[in-house]
């Protein structure tokens, strides 16, 4: 196994995205240019609406870009295929399969027999933990569990890359930083590239080996940060050093972004300008 | 001996020696939380009963005070404007279906008006259920059919009957094809709005698990729309009862709406009440048939 070269390289390489609107063309993302190297965990970071999704789309093969280029091992991505695996925020499961025929969906798909579907989607419902709910139907699951069943069912496949849209941002606290773990531990075991987008910045650092901070829209990459944190990651590290000022580096760079995206004449000077001195009236009464 | 009933004995040692807490401990460690989660089950179980129990018993009081209604009203043959004085009273429709039930004219009457239901409402969805899936997904087929069906929907069944009768050669078949008519839009409108309403997401997960247009289409849009090609039927199919019923007291020489009305005729007032009752029961009946039918086929719905 080990022998097989990790395969998934991502380049996505000077990304225009324009569409058309009743102000004419409106850009989203513009002249962004990133990478996810084969094995590697990357993140793109950034303000709602910045267009980190977008982006992911376009590797996922739902848009083209306007202008530049999206390949995977140097082959142009033309629309979606089950090599480039996808866990959508919005869990996405079949309501009319069970939680085993979710899984081997993708394999039937493949032309895989009935057998060697069942076997083969047993083995990674174990892994994840889910194998005493094979035959439940997701309406039954809780949200995290729904999200394992749409990331083994996105892994079933064997795809090169696996492509992550805010996958726990509907999920309280706890369960994200379990299925956090998960998602590591399956991609360390598995050595494909991931390429997740999140606004959770703690998320970002705690998973990746890179991550991308992209500007307001029109988006563009406004930074690369490296990750040094060694594997395995552990809930501990998220209160070391490294990682705070990881998160100091990240926070300042999506603020300026976020408050840019917010619009209007939101400044620095001005959040600070909130702090209302009331000398001992109360608001009502200056108002 | 096996290791659940050496579970279950190690329990039940616990339950002789020591106070409940202990037993409840005791079943936990054994296996892990189960009891607490079958208990609330249990709970919900008998909840749910009680509130069905509860639906019952009304339903049933309900239907006996309506009996007890009809029967003061036609005993005491009231007469305010509404004129009860005729009216059967629901002993008098016992004894006209009692000796309806010991003829075998009254059976071939309900026995056809059936056939012709089954017949008309099953070409009905053949055609229709098909036609809107395929409407939906081909915005093409949908541009050309769509304005015809739009201008022929509002037409009533019961409209098409002297059409219907030039159109076809015999009776027979001329009230098939109205229950047809009556059917076909409403299972056809239902099916091409299930399709409008196919999650996007859930087709392009599809997409990315290696689906093409056609796995596409009998994986994800079809069982997509099921609930509302359900709702299509049932509704399709109390159109057809009243179409059939419509077609039948006009142009037809036998069948349970015609029975009705030559009730009527021969001024065999029980026989009216006893044909209506008649409809109602086997209106209700072929519902039921599709509700379980889309219990068994929507199993993810129940």
């Amino acid at each position: 196994m080990d022998a097989i070269a990790p395969k998934g390289f991502i380049e996505v390489e000077h990304f225009h995205l324009a569409y058309p609107s009743r102000d004419g063309k409106v850009a989203a993302v513009e002249d962004a240019s990133i990478h996810v190297r084969p094995g590697e965990f990357v993140s793109i970071i950034g303000p709602s609406g910045c267009g980190k999704s977008t982006l992911l789309n376009a590797v996922a093969g739902f848009l083209k870009p306007t202008r530049g280029s999206v390949t995977v091992d140097g082959e142009a991505v033309d629309g979606p295929s089950a090599d480039r695996g996808m866990v959508f925020q919005q869990y996405s499961l079949f309501p009319w399969k069970t939680v085993r025929g979710n899984v081997e969906f993708g394999l039937a798909m493949k032309g895989k027999g009935r057998h060697a579907r069942q076997t083969a989607a047993r083995t990674l419902l174990g892994l994840a933990g889910l194998l005493a709910f094979e035959n439940h139907y997701p309406d039954r699951l809780s949200g995290g569990m729904k999200q394992r069943v749409g990331i083994v069912r996105a892994l079933a496949t064997g795809p090169k890359v696996l492509l992550l849209d805010e996958p726990f941002g509907a999920l309280d606290a706890q369960t994200r930083l379990i299925m956090q773990q998960i998602l590591t531990n399956m991609w360390q075991h598995l050595k494909i590239s991931v390429l997740f987008v999140t606004h959770d910045i703690d998320e970002a650092i705690f998973l990746s080996d890179r991550i991308y901070c992209m500007t307001a829209r029109p988006g563009t990459i406004k930074a690369e940060i490296k990750v040094p944190l060694e594997r395995p990651r552990l809930p501990e590290m998220m209160v070391s050093a490294e990682f705070s000022r990881l998160r100091q580096e990240l926070m300042s760079l999506i603020r300026e972004e976020s408050l840019k995206a917010m619009g209007g004449e939101i400044s620095a000077e001005a959040m600070q300008g909130l702090s209302i001195d009331l000398h001992g009236e109360s608001l009502a009464s200056i108002l | 001996m096996t290791r659940t009933s050496l579970q279950r004995n190690a329990v039940f040692e616990a339950s002789q020696a020591e106070p409940v807490e202990e037993k409840i401990s005791a079943l936990t460690a054994g296996v892990e939380r189960k009891p607490s989660v079958s208990a609330a089950a249990l709970a919900k179980r008998i909840f749910n009963m009680a509130k069905d129990l509860r639906g019952f018993f009304l339903g049933t009081l309900s239907l006996l005070a309506f009996l007890a209604l009809w029967h003061f009203l036609t005993a005491y043959r009231v007469n305010i404007y509404v004129r009860f004085v005729n009216v059967p009273s629901p002993e008098q429709v016992l004894d006209s279906a009692i000796k309806a039930f010991h003829d075998p004219k009254f059976f071939s009457h309900v026995m056809l008006s059936c056939r012709r239901i089954l017949l008309g409402f099953m070409g009905a969805a053949i055609i229709a259920v098909p036609l809107g899936l395929l409407m939906g997904r081909f915005k093409i087929l949908r541009e050309i059919v769509f304005p015809v069906t739009e201008v022929l929907r509002p037409i009533p069944a019961i409209a098409w009957v002297p059409m219907a009768i030039m159109l076809w050669p015999t009776n027979e078949e001329s009230i098939v094809f109205i229950t047809f008519i009556g059917s076909f839009f409403p299972i056809l409108i239902n099916t091409l709005h299930g399709m409008t309403l196919v999650d996007p997401v859930l087709v392009r997960a599809a997409q990315c698990l290696g689906a093409k247009e056609r796995a596409i289409f009998r994986e994800v849009y079809f069982p997509a729309a099921l609930p509302h090609i359900f709702t299509g039927l049932t509704v399709g199919m109390g159109v057809a009862w009243v179409s059939l019923i419509a077609a039948e007291m006009i142009s037809g020489q036998f069948g349970i709406g015609y029975f009705t009305w030559e009730a009527y005729s021969l001024v065999q007032y029980a026989d009216i009440a006893l044909g209506m009752v008649c409809i109602g029961v086997l209106g209700l009946g072929s519902s039921a048939a599709i509700r379980g039918l889309g219990y068994l086929v929507m199993p993810w719905n129940r």
